[in-house]
């Protein structure tokens, strides 16, 4: 007995690791040939041309040698947007419902987080600490945020969508939309009367701005050295902790299966004696602090941030969640993966192969293209059952 | 002192009045059905007991206590099992998980694993099936499914709505032979909805006949079984 609920423990903790390297490698795997491809395609074309006058390296060279940082970008913002999408599926797996002010949780995650770190670098404990000690500072700092944003999303959905359950389905959806206005205002209404700015800079601090070099490989003739900063790696280790301690809740213990027991039958479920009222706010507890965490983490690798800056991460997520198959999971992951490459991709090569016409910043349009893509062509996403099932 | 007492229940979904004044016990140790026509509000009864459905007027009383405004889930560890219309079993846990849910409120592990025995005991069927998803058993095997979990809890009572319904006649007597089982042996009180008329009075000790949310007759089972009305109405002539 003892054996089989151990190896129940391990499956649960592997299973999810196998997951996201299959889905990482799978989808870098699929991004990569196709951008080579496209860049043979356009071997002679007025772009190669542009690029070897400008910058004497022709267009195939040119994705080749990118293509190791275009990677590691992708995969780190790819984990940002898993975890953000897993707060807006697990909320839909088990309400039927898209918290559209989730985008604002996981800003609230963000600036509690920055908050903590400038609180610290202005108490002067950021300025040449031990690295183990920058670190703890993190960690802290993103504890801090997830225990904000958790609370908060608990908050919102006793107050703002707790009252309106048995309502038709579009009036919780506008209450949502509601708070996400009114939460961005929030923000800015606390920012501008205690720091007297709108926007926040996460403190520079222990070693997180350095990069490692991982190996040097001769590319395209070129000797390129592939390197990640510290940061990224931060990120994608942090996020991986918590795809895999999420998937170890929700699939092995108690709590995880009355999660999906309501998910899948509200009144059954009360008929076991579970409490489903508790059982949807730690949904939303749980939901928010990866939120949280992701915003604090987001803010790790970009720096700046504003009331406004869970918008465009939301609606990424929000498409990665539908892209996976919204309620599903695994599907959150998938599709935070991809969307994260796609946008690293388009980031990086939009510019040159348009030479210039359209610039990185139409980046976040594929996102959107694909969020209408998916939603006519395949509404149950990439690993989702049929919706219609369930409506 | 009655183990259930439905005290001039009056039940609502939005304006429709689904019960109208319904009274009726349970004692202590008996098998008690309920009968009556499609949407003579059976299965109202039962969510109204289990806090399912909230009564507006009238009391619902276990042991004496007013469980009238639980919460569902405080009803359940008061004592209630409620095995609900049309299964209610959870498609995408497995049947292990499934039990284990009818066990939610049990932190005892090892009592756990010994309720799941006991119930594989009832039910080896399950056994078998134990690592399958429960959407994927046929129908008699969710229904046994939904009286394992039911029984998981080992209720005091044990409402049951509709166990027979859509299952081939075999099976339809394995159920029942189970109800008569886990009563004699185990002294659960069951509350039983049947549309299966003939096989719930035969089972039972009373019956309350229900029409259009009042009770119209009540007695012992084998009285209204005789009774010219529900013959006519229930029982095929
Ligand atoms: N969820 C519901 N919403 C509205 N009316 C309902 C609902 N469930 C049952 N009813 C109505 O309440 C009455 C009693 O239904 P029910 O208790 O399900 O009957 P039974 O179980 O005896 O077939 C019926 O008129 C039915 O149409
Ligand atoms: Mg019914």
């Amino acid at each position: 007995m003892r054996r089989i609920y151990e190896s129940t423990v391990l499956r649960e903790l592997l299973r999810p690791l196998g997951q996201i390297a299959i889905f990482v490698t799978a989808t870098g795997a699929i991004f990569s040939v196709a951008m080579l491809l496209l860049a043979l395609l356009f071997r002679g074309s007025a772009a190669d041309r542009l690029l070897q006058e400008n910058n004497h390296i022709n267009i195939f060279a040119f994705t080749l040698t990118n293509l190791p940082q275009v990677l590691v970008d992708g995969v780190t913002l790819g984990f940002v947007y898993a975890a953000i999408a897993l707060g807006y599926t697990m909320v839909y797996g088990v309400l039927e419902f898209i918290n559209f002010a989730h985008s604002e949780i996981f800003a609230i995650g963000a600036f509690v987080g920055v908050e903590v770190l400038i609180a610290l670098e202005g108490a002067g404990q950021l300025s040449s600490i031990p690295i183990w000690l920058a670190y703890v500072f993190l960690a802290l700092a993103v504890i801090a945020g997830m225990a904000a944003a958790g609370g908060m999303a608990m908050l919102v959905e006793a107050t703002a969508y707790r009252p309106l359950r048995n309502a038709p389905r579009l009036v919780p959806l506008i209450s949502a939309i509601g708070v996400s206005f009114f939460l961005q205002d929030a923000i800015r209404f606390t920012e501008s009367i205690t720091t007297g700015q709108f926007h926040r800079i996460i403190p520079t601090f222990g070693n997180f701005d350095q990069r490692v070099s991982l190996v040097k490989l001769p590319l395209a003739g070129v000797v390129t050295d592939i390197n990640i900063q510290i940061k990224s790696i931060v990120v994608i280790a942090a996020a991986v902790l918590m795809l895999v301690g999420l998937n170890y809740l929700v699939n092995a213990t108690k709590v995880g299966k009355a999660i999906r027991a309501v998910a899948q039958d509200r009144p059954t479920a009360s008929l076991m004696g579970i409490n489903v009222n508790l059982i949807i706010s730690l949904t939303f507890l749980v939901g928010g602090a990866l939120g949280g965490a992701a915003g604090v983490l987001y803010a790790l690798k970009f720096t700046r941030i504003d009331p406004f800056v869970g918008f465009f991460p939301g609606i990424k997520a929000f498409t990665a969640a539908v892209l996976g198959g919204i309620g599903n999971l695994t599907g959150a992951l998938l599709g935070g993966i991809v969307l994260g490459m796609l946008e690293s991709f388009a980031g990086a090569y939009l510019s040159a192969f348009t030479m210039g016409a359209a610039g990185a910043e139409y980046k976040d349009i594929l996102a959107f293209a694909i969020l209408i893509l998916v939603l006519i062509f395949r509404p149950s996403g990439l690993l989702g059952e049929q919706v219609g099932q369930k409506a | 002192m009655a183990l259930l007492e439905l005290d001039n229940i009056h039940s609502y979904y939005g304006h429709i009045h689904a019960l109208k004044g319904i009274s009726l016990t349970v004692d202590e140790g008996e098998v008690v059905t309920l009968i009556g026509a499609n949407g003579a509000g059976k299965s109202t009864t039962l969510r109204t007991i289990s806090g399912l459905v909230r009564a507006r007027h009238g009391k619902v009383m276990l042991q004496g206590k007013d469980i009238t405004h639980m919460p569902p889930h405080e009803i359940v560890t008061a004592g209630v099992g409620h095995v609900p219309e049309g299964r209610g079993i959870f498609p995408r846990l497995t049947v292990r998980e499934n039990l284990e849910m009818g066990a939610f409120t049990i932190l005892d592990k090892a009592e756990i694993g010994r309720r799941m025995e006991r119930v594989f005991v009832l039910f080896p069927r399950l056994k078998e099936r134990i690592s399958q998803k429960g959407g994927t058993l046929s129908g008699g095997e969710q229904q046994m499914l939904a009286t394992a979990r039911g029984l998981m809890l080992k209720p005091h009572i044990l409402l049951m709505d509709e166990p027979s319904m859509g299952l081939a006649p075999v099976l339809v007597e394995a159920i029942f032979d189970v109800i008569k089982e886990l009563n004699s042996t185990e002294g659960t009180t069951i509350l039983l909805v049947e549309q299966n008329a003939l096989m719930a009075l035969k089972y039972s000790a009373r019956a309350y006949v229900l029409e259009t949310g009042s009770i119209v007759l009540s007695g012992p089972s084998a009285e209204i079984a005789q009774n010219p009305q529900v013959k006519k109405a229930y029982l095929g002539g």
